[in-house]
């Protein structure tokens, strides 16, 4: 189980102002469920996915994993203790090449499981093993090989960041089964989903909105869905490339 | 002649050898050749004023190679070598250079590489030049490689240059002729550390309509040392040509990079783009997430960016 415990995150602007992105954020995270993590652009989704992987530090606050605070440590231990991080922009690595970093993601898997999959995430292991993972990839490419990493890495605790961006409709599809078929009901682990989709919403276990860095809502989807539509207004305030942004009031 | 095990380990760091190899090779240690021997398609001889080899590929010869590497152990050496390649029509071979310079004492020790290859028409060459240094001492170790080649009509080369690490200071001079629908292609990888200088100044004359001609060039420089990549592109016909410079600075580390295009024909296309950078930032986040240290994740970066 991964818990939130008051969560303050706090930055400074150009100006040298202080913004207050997270705002004493509780929330916790039970194995065997899928969570879906969504809300307004700049509402702090991303944020709390790079607090958890380490990324980013809090200022207020503790986060425990299986009750063990690991709050002060680095991105590796936290890597090293179960907790695994899809980027929503993964970045480019020359030279490196595609089968290079899903052994880096997973040491012990052999060639055979590493293909499995790509295979999973719409790639032709035979097209895409020994390529380069630069400037030679599209960006849905790069996004798939992204999920591929974190599912083969298989962390106890998964967070996937707008896994939709950038991907086909027809791939977003077999990954969302992937991760349904892989996180749901499994004793020992925990997927996030952070996302704009309101596709991914109803196959999740518990929905949370975050808006201004505090949680606005959880719970199931059918009681979210809910809230979203009834009790707090949601407004489709930008429709893009299937992407729904939704404005919370 | 025995080699000892230094010498087999210095063979091992710049052309992987574990042993002496069947097939055409001159091994040159300490200023001179200690075992040479030809195949029957290569021929491997002194040249004629006895300042280094002449080494003839047969035409036609398919998938074969010569290896011709040098191995500096005795302190304070200083040794030069003129070698002439020729790769004969329609050939298809490669030529696996690369120089290593163990020095333990305070003297310079130094060789100075200047290699001639013609690469005659229809014939297809890959060369492996690998550079190492290594020594417990301050002797520095100086390595000046000169190449100097020829394309010939429909003929390609590959030249791939790398130094791995060790070389305290290194002029590289890499002179092409390239002819109608000769393709060549130069890949030069760098990795200096500490207070260590390399110079790398590459010229590329295109001479021949229809010729190709691309530089690839990665550069990794740390500790206080300095680079300076020199590559020029000189379109003299319709042809292509393409200049790439990347490098990744790290702590106090200096890189000067200077492509050059030159175009003398009105059919010539030639481009370049170059980049100096440090380790950016995501990139370490990134293997990091999966569990890599900082440190292994930047010898990973690098790593991969010198393969």
């Amino acid at each position: 189980m991964l818990k939130l415990e008051n969560i303050c995150m706090q930055v400074s602007n150009d100006h040298g102002e202080t913004i207050e992105i997270l705002k004493g954020l509780n929330i916790q995270f039970e194995k065997g469920k899928v969570y879906a993590v969504t809300g307004p652009n700049g509402g702090g989704k991303t944020s709390i996915a790079k607090v958890i992987m380490g990324i980013y530090r809090h200022n207020k606050g503790h986060i425990y994993l299986e009750g063990e605070d690991i709050s002060e440590l680095s991105i590796t231990d936290r890597a090293l203790r179960g907790i695994g991080y899809a980027f929503q922009q993964p970045p480019r690595f020359k030279g490196l090449t595609i089968k290079d970093v899903l052994s880096i993601a997973s040491p012990e898997a052999d060639l055979l499981r590493i293909r499995t999959y790509l295979r999973d995430v719409g790639l032709c292991p035979e097209d895409y093993l020994d390529r380069d993972l630069g400037a030679g990839l599209s960006g849905g490419e790069i996004k798939r090989i992204e999920m591929a990493q974190l599912l083969l890495r298989g962390p106890q605790i998964s967070i996937f960041d707008e896994p939709e961006a950038g991907v086909d409709l027809w791939t977003i599809q077999k990954l969302l089964g992937l991760i349904v078929s892989r996180y749901k009901n499994n004793p020992n682990k925990t997927a996030v989903v952070i996302t704009h989709n309101e596709n991914i919403i109803p196959i999740c276990d518990e929905i949370i909105v975050i808006d201004g860095g505090i949680v606005k809502a959880q719970g199931p989807p059918k009681e979210i869905w809910h809230l979203i539509k009834d009790d707090i207004e949601c407004k489709v305030r930008n429709q893009c490339q299937g992407d729904v942004i939704y404005e919370l009031k | 002649m025995n080699l000892s095990k230094l010498d087999l380990d210095m063979l091992d760091a710049i052309a992987d050898l574990k042993d002496v190899p069947d097939g055409a090779l001159n091994i040159r240690l300490n200023g001179a050749a200690v075992i040479r021997q030809s195949s029957p398609n290569i021929s491997v001889g002194s040249n004629p004023d006895g300042t280094g080899l002449l080494v003839e590929i047969k035409p036609g010869t398919k998938n074969e190679s010569v290896h011709v590497p040098v191995v500096l152990t005795q302190p304070g050496l200083q040794d030069k070598v003129y070698n002439t390649f020729i790769v004969g029509e329609d050939a298809d071979a490669t030529i696996i250079a690369g120089c290593g310079i163990h020095n333990d004492s305070h003297a310079i020790s130094r060789h100075d590489g200047i290699h001639e290859i013609i690469v005659k028409k229809g014939a297809k060459l890959k060369y492996l030049e690998k550079h190492y240094g290594e020594g417990s001492q301050e002797g520095k170790r100086v390595l000046n490689p000169t190449t100097v080649i020829t394309v010939e009509a429909g003929a390609s080369a590959e030249l791939e240059m790398v130094q791995i690490k060790g070389v305290n200071d290194t002029i590289r001079s890499t002179i092409a002729h390239v002819h109608e629908k000769g393709s060549l292609k130069i890949v030069e990888r760098l990795l200096t550390q500490e207070e260590q200088k390399a110079e790398s100044d590459i010229k590329i004359y295109m001479e021949g309509t229809g010729g190709a001609a691309q530089v690839l060039s990665r550069a990794v420089a740390q500790g206080k040392s300095f680079q300076l990549f020199r590559a020029a592109l000189i379109g003299q016909a319709a042809c292509v040509g393409h200049v790439e410079c990347d490098a990744i600075l790290m702590d106090n580390a200096r890189i000067r990079s200077i492509p050059e295009l030159q175009a003398e024909n009105a059919e010539a296309v030639l481009t370049h783009e170059a980049a100096i950078g440090k380790i950016a930032g995501e990139q370490l986040i990134k293997l990091m997430s999966l569990g890599l240290t900082e440190k292994e994740a930047v010898d990973t970066i690098l790593e991969g960016f010198l393969r």
